[in-house]
């Protein structure tokens, strides 16, 4: 038998993080995903038992201010198109910029010198990444998809996927599916 | 850790087709460190070292002699150690049958091989900037199909 499983990252992470830093006794506040504050100044000795303890976990502290604002936009870009009500009040732009502090122009440059493209093409492999996963696990229509990711229409998603991906979601679906039966009569 | 540079290998009989794609690959902002191989037996071999730093992306062409691409494709598909690694599959047939089959047997991208130069470096341009973001943000790997 085999079961299919769903995560959610954000609350994994998040629960791991708190986990590990109360067996540490640390005195702490999560700001959002990927940003941790401390009361007082851990000492180096509490740092090095977090950077062990968190990377058991695949946790990383970051000591670049670059890479970790990178990882910053695109956590909370990925906050932005999952929630249901923030693309409806703000564009991601402003979101952005009001959320880290930052201006706009500003995350654009760093992001794009980091990883070799826009913040607004991360939107857009962002949010086909999430049409995917819909669209793989089989139980929503393009309709619901698009209106779950603020497309203005089925048409306007479709599109957009197949410049992403070069192929439509009828097709990616037609050879995810292909793929998972292969998989089992291979076993 | 952080990504700096992409470990990319190619297989292609044809040399003509690999001078290309490193010149290419060398006129592209994207930091790069390129292995070339004859053949998918000469690749398969060198991913097999004990020790290698695996490559990021693999680039396949379909028709080699001695192990062809799809051969190749079903040996990475097949071990393990190697699941991590994006397949890409680079050749002449648009036939939608073998693109489709690719796909299936587990490659995650499909290029057709552009017949001009500028179209080459852009097709390759797109996918390692892709790969970047796979290689850095929490994107879903088994879903990571494209095609050019």
């Amino acid at each position: 038998m085999r079961i299919y499983l769903k995560f959610d990252f954000n609350t994994i992470c998040k629960t791991v993080i708190q986990e590990q830093l109360n067996t540490l006794g640390m005195d702490y506040t999560i700001h959002g995903v990927g940003e941790v504050e401390f009361r007082r100044q851990p000492t180096q000795e509490e740092e090095q038992r977090m950077e062990d303890m968190l990377g058991n976990y695949g946790i990383e502290i970051m000591d670049d201010h670059q890479i970790a604002l990178v990882q910053r936009v695109k956590d909370t870009v990925t906050e932005w198109i999952l929630d249901e009500e923030l693309p409806k009040r703000y564009n991601f732009s402003t979101y952005l910029s009001d959320k880290l502090n930052y201006t706009y122009t500003y995350l654009s440059s760093i992001f794009s010198e980091a990883t070799y493209s826009s913040i607004e093409n991360f939107v857009i492999l962002k949010k086909i990444d999430i049409a995917k996963n819909l669209i793989s696990q089989n139980n929503s229509t393009l309709t619901e998809i698009a209106y779950k990711l603020n497309y203005s229409s089925v048409a306007h998603l479709s599109a957009q996927f197949k410049k992403t991906t070069g192929l439509t979601p009828s097709s990616f679906q037609k050879i995810i599916k292909k793929r998972k039966e292969r998989s089992f009569t291979k076993e | 850790m952080p990504l700096h540079t992409l470990n990319i290998a190619l297989a292609d009989d044809d040399e003509d087709d690999r001078m290309l794609f490193k010149e290419a690959i060398d006129e592209i902002k994207i930091k790069t460190n390129l292995s070339l191989f004859n053949n998918g037996e000469e690749l398969m071999e060198y991913l097999s070292m004990p020790e290698l730093v695996l490559p990021q992306i693999v680039f396949l062409d379909l028709n080699m002699p001695i192990k062809n691409g799809m051969q190749c494709l079903h040996e990475i598909r097949n071990n393990p150690c190697l699941k991590e690694l994006l397949v890409a599959i680079y050749s002449t047939s648009s036939s939608e049958a073998d693109i489709e089959e690719t796909f299936i047997n587990g490659a995650n991208i499909y290029i057709n091989k552009p017949n001009s130069f500028g179209a080459l470096k852009k097709a390759i341009d797109k996918v390692l900037q892709l790969n970047w973001q796979y290689h850095t943000s929490a994107l879903n790997r088994d879903n990571f199909l494209l095609r050019i």
